[in-house]
């Protein structure tokens, strides 16, 4: 303990820029050398590479934006350097302050000077700012803590950060603006070297951003190296010194910010690549309108003045694939857990049609009964009972359909769960398998056979290849564009552009729960869908026109 | 020789929980030197804990579901009680009685169930304080005495299955049902057989299967045998008879019902199951409810038996019931769980006493037994979970669930047996059972 908080008292005695200075260090950390090298990294995960053969080289004193879209790995690449993945789980090798770096665990990296604050905070409510600043590394001498010491450092801390708060304080009765610079407190705490923010601005409005981007270069002038995840591209062109761009996976390069840089430069650089030919070949047979949401606006369940949904109108036609694009966190879930039996968040206006009718969605029966259907987008927590078999996940969302009198008639369950298992194709012996034996890609098609068997006319997909490999994918489009040509309407969730580019008949953008824009199938590529969703709310009216547009140009009004 | 090692390959692990309770009856026949399967002897077994096995069957819904239930003793005797003043002041028939006491567990259910359903309250909450609370209702409405019952009253605790007939040697009631558990046994068992047949699995050997079902009839017809054959005046007890018809009810709706697959539903996966349309709370609230109910109908077999309602009647059966649902293989995190498998739990536990008992063991050492075989059973189930290896109470009771499911009984081969058996050799239990084993359990 006393060891680690020398450099604390030191810079407690004497207070200024030099506090985090390296000091410590040996004679060739001057600023601009190499402080971290990751080479050939490579991480595999059943049936996914999620890095292959990753480059990323941080000088010393600088702030390094790692920019990419979600799901190309740039967060599996910050757990594979924080050690989150031990070494030995992945290939290639990590050289990090000169020295090579083999961390088996987070205190390994968090002693070589390693900190991560990740987009959900670690902190713990009811605890105070101080004792959440030295959690597990608390000042204390035989086993008891000093208060006095803790929280006198704390307020030191506090002060660096620029937050002015008593360390006394719960962290419960902080905003999130404020407990992101806990974090960063806790962080320096620990001597850090290297510090990595994961999405540090995705929680914050933009006073707390503002904030915090200053406090950032203010510990680049301190000579603390930062590693900067982000999805808002101007902070990263106007903070970051340079950036690497992931995608795939693969580092796709790797430059410094030069004035010419701007945000269209970084777009291009993580979207740019052909679509390949990952999809079946299909003609859309686009019918009437068979779904139509109208003003739909929910609540944030928590926090009650947060609209996680604002207003939001949009339409899907027989026959039609729609995609929801939005960056992590942009409500696209919400949105669609909203309308499934208002099951997130708290209805506050809005009106559902289905074939032209008022559909009560209230309860997720009542949707079911309506028409509806909501793949989950996180299948192993919310999509089926780990404990159930094949042919009972099957069943379950509609056993009153092979069922007399309440009793259910189990020689149609199985009947019923074999047809899904051919007609989609799914590899089992048996469909007496438990779910959780099969892979990623046989998961999910249980799951689209559960809501198959409710006889839905609108299926609601969340992300419906997620962590399922390449070959999978390719089937679950095909079932996809199947239930389309059947009629159906299918609405499309997902994170990987290139997915709903190839999928897609029409792809609607939300950004901070607002549809931001909507672009026919033609019309949208990467750069544009990316613009759209990076759209802050301020550009409502630009919005409110493209929806305008879109409806024009469909013959078909919306609201 | 491939026969025997078909047998021996399925069956020990089929029979296990069952082979379990057998060697354990054994072994306290040898060592009380035959007093155990004696017909006075298992009368008093099954009649001594027909109320604790009334209470497990509601209890493993409600850990099945996730929750517990800490009030079921307090709820018994508030119903015991209230039962028996109204038939002594105003002297109703039994029947009446019966009906009433049923009336106030559901009304205690509905208390109990609205707190934990609809108010969000946990249910160790909720029924820690109906143990309190009717605790002391109990004492209040019978000012703490004792109030006896009247003598018709005392026949669904203490009463036989009546002689009819010509005189056989046997209770002819007793005898009859017997036959015609075995009857059914069999006659289940082929057409499962044939249905399978028909839906294209893989059989076993015929062998096997008659083998199973010999053996199953054997044990059936020597207890039914033990039953008809007691001193005069006694036979079949209807304790018993009561309990039987409640374990293929329960096993059924459990197993065969939409409400049954919702609870397992609930228990499994909550937030999924909500996402599929399962009423949650609804499901909650009538676990607890159910359980009130037959949380009362224990209390009056009791009151019944012992002719008298008193004021610390049901003290502890809360923590009997749910040691005999954890033995029988229930998972503490809900979603795993059999009525059958609950039953025999509950068996061991009341063999072991009986036995102990009978080699003269004393109290203080048989709690002792008791605590260390449910905790054994237990973290066995644990550890091999962590595993990923079979486990003992799961290599006990997947027998008894895989029979279950294939017979017209509860079908929970998915939940339970996987459940404990993560990597078990799950893969290769035959997909043919005989039928129940309620039958052997119970019938006798």
């Amino acid at each position: 303990m006393t060891d680690s908080h020398a450099p604390l008292s030191a810079a407690g005695a004497n207070p200024g820029p030099g506090f985090v200075e390296p000091t410590t260090e040996s004679d060739d950390s001057r600023p601009g050398d190499t402080l971290l090298a990751m080479r050939h990294i490579t991480k595999t995960f059943p049936g996914v590479k999620a890095l292959d053969d990753v480059n990323l080289t941080v000088r010393r004193g600088e702030i390094h934006a790692i920019c990419g879209e979600n799901g190309a790995g740039k967060s599996t690449l910050m757990n594979v350097l924080s050690a989150v993945y031990p070494h030995g789980s992945y290939e290639g090798e990590i050289e990090f302050d000169g020295k090579p770096a083999s961390f088996s665990n987070i205190r390994q990296s968090e002693a070589a000077g390693i900190a991560i604050i990740h987009q959900e905070l670690a902190l713990i409510p009811e605890l105070s700012i101080a004792e959440n600043i030295f959690l597990g590394n608390e000042l204390a001498s035989s086993g008891v803590i000093n208060w006095n010491r803790s929280e006198l450092e704390a307020s030191r801390l506090l002060a660096r950060v620029g937050l002015v708060e008593n360390p006394k304080t719960p962290i419960k009765n902080i905003g999130v603006g404020k407990q992101q610079l806990v974090e960063i407190a806790k962080a320096m705490s620990k001597n850090v070297k290297l510090l990595i923010l994961d999405e540090p601005t995705a929680a914050l409005n933009e006073t707390d951003s503002a904030h915090l981007l200053d406090l950032l270069r203010d510990l680049r002038s301190r000579g603390v190296t930062c590693i900067m995840i982000s999805h808002k591209l101007n902070e990263i062109t106007a903070l970051a010194d340079s950036i690497t761009i992931l995608r795939d996976g693969k580092t796709v390069e790797s430059f410094p910010v030069t004035a010419d840089i701007d945000e269209n430069r970084v777009i291009r650089g993580m979207v740019g690549r052909p679509l390949s030919s990952r999809f079946p070949d299909h003609t859309p047979n686009i019918g009437e309108t068979l779904l139509e949401v109208r003003d739909w606006t929910v609540r944030h369940p928590q926090v009650p003045d947060r609209l996680v949904s604002k207003q939001n109108s949009f339409h899907v036609r027989r026959g039609e694939i729609v995609g929801f694009a939005g960056l992590m966190g942009a409500g696209r879930t919400e949105l669609a857990r909203s309308l499934f039996g208002h099951s997130y968040g708290q209805y506050v206006s809005g009106e559902v049609r289905i074939n032209g009718r008022h559909a009560d969605v209230s309860t997720v029966s009542k949707a079911i009964r309506a028409g509806l259907a909501y793949v989950t987008e996180d299948r192993k927590t919310l999509g089926f009972n780990p404990l159930d078999t094949i042919q009972a996940t099957t069943v379950i969302a509609d056993l009153a359909r092979i069922s007399n009198h309440g009793v259910v008639d189990r020689d149609q369950e199985v009947a019923v769960a074999d047809d899904y298992r051919r007609s989609l194709r799914t590899k089992t012996p048996s469909v007496k398998e438990r779910v959780t034996k099969l892979s990623g890609g046989n998961q999910q098609k249980v799951v689209l056979a559960k809501w198959l068997f409710t006889q839905p006319e609108v299926l609601i997909l969340d992300e419906p290849t997620r962590g399922i490999d390449v070959g999978a994918k390719f089937e679950i489009y095909g079932i996809i564009q199947k239930l389309a040509d059947a009629g159906k309407a299918v609405v499309v969730i997902s994170s990987e552009l290139p997915e709903l580019l190839g999928l897609c008949d029409r792809i609607y953008t939300i950004a901070e729960g607002r549809i931001t824009g909507c672009l026919p199938h033609g019309e949208a590529d990467q750069e544009s869908l990316m613009r759209l969703m990076t759209i802050g709310t301020t550009k409502t009216d630009d919005n409110a026109k493209a929806e305008d547009l879109l409806a024009l140009t469909n013959e078909e009004p919306i609201a | 020789m491939k026969l025997l090692k078909e047998l021996f390959s399925g069956d020990i692990r089929q029979f296990g929980m069952l082979f379990a309770l057998l060697a354990l009856v054994l072994y306290f026949q040898w060592q009380s030197g035959g007093r155990v399967l004696t017909p006075t002897n298992l009368m008093n077994l099954l009649n001594g804990n027909s109320y604790i096995l009334v209470l497990a069957i509601g209890m493993v819904l409600v850990i099945i579901a996730g929750h517990i239930d800490l009030s079921v003793g307090s709820v018994a005797a508030v119903a015991g009680i209230s039962v028996a003043l109204v038939m002594r002041d105003a002297h109703l028939p039994w029947w009446v009685g019966i009906i009433i006491g049923l009336l106030i567990g559901a009304v205690i259910g509905v208390w109990q169930g609205f707190w934990v359903a609809y108010a969000g309250i946990p249910a160790f909450i909720v029924t820690l304080a109906g143990m309190m609370l009717f605790r002391g209702l109990n004492q209040m409405l019978g000012k703490s005495n004792t109030i006896p019952v009247p003598a018709d009253f005392q026949q669904i605790g203490a009463g036989y299955l009546p002689e009819i007939g010509p005189d056989t040697g046997f209770n002819n009631l007793t005898m009859l049902l017997g036959l015609l558990a075995i009857a059914l046994l069999v006659v289940f068992a082929l057409r499962r057989r044939a249905q399978q047949a028909k839906l294209g699995v893989t059989l076993r050997p015929f062998a096997v299967t008659a083998v199973q079902l010999v053996l199953l009839a054997a044990i059936i017809f020597f207890l039914t045998y033990m039953f008809a054959t007691g001193r005069p005046g006694t036979s079949f007890p209807i304790s018993g008879l009561i309990l039987v018809a409640l374990v293929l009810v329960y096993s059924f709706v459990a197993g065969r019902t939409i409400l049954g697959r919702h609870v397992y539903a609930v228990g499994g996966n909550r937030h999924a199951a909500q996402l599929s349309g399962v009423k949650t709370k609804r499901i909650d609230f009538l676990v607890m409810v159910n359980m009130s109910v037959l949380a009362a109908l224990a209390g009056m077999i009791f009151v019944a038996r012992s002719t008298a309602s008193g004021p610390f009647d049901g003290v502890g059966w809360e923590l009997d019931a749910i040691a005999a649902v954890f033995i029988g293989g229930a998972a503490v995190s809900g979603g795993v769980g059999t009525v059958v498998g609950s039953m025999i739990g509950g068996l061991v536990m009341a063999v072991l006493n009986n036995g102990l008992q009978m080699m003269g063991v004393g109290a203080d050492t048989t709690s002792v037994i008791k605590g260390l075989v449910l905790l054994v059973a237990v973290a066995f189930d644990v550890y091999n979970k962590s595993q990923g290896k079979p486990s003992i109470t799961g290599l006990l009771t997947r027998g008894l669930q895989r029979r279950q499911s294939s017979s017209d009984l509860p079908d929970q081969t998915s939940l339970s047996s996987v459940d404990q058996q993560p990597n078990g050799p799950t893969g290769q239990n035959p997909p043919e059972q005989p039928q129940t084993l309620v039958g052997t359990a119970a019938d006798h």
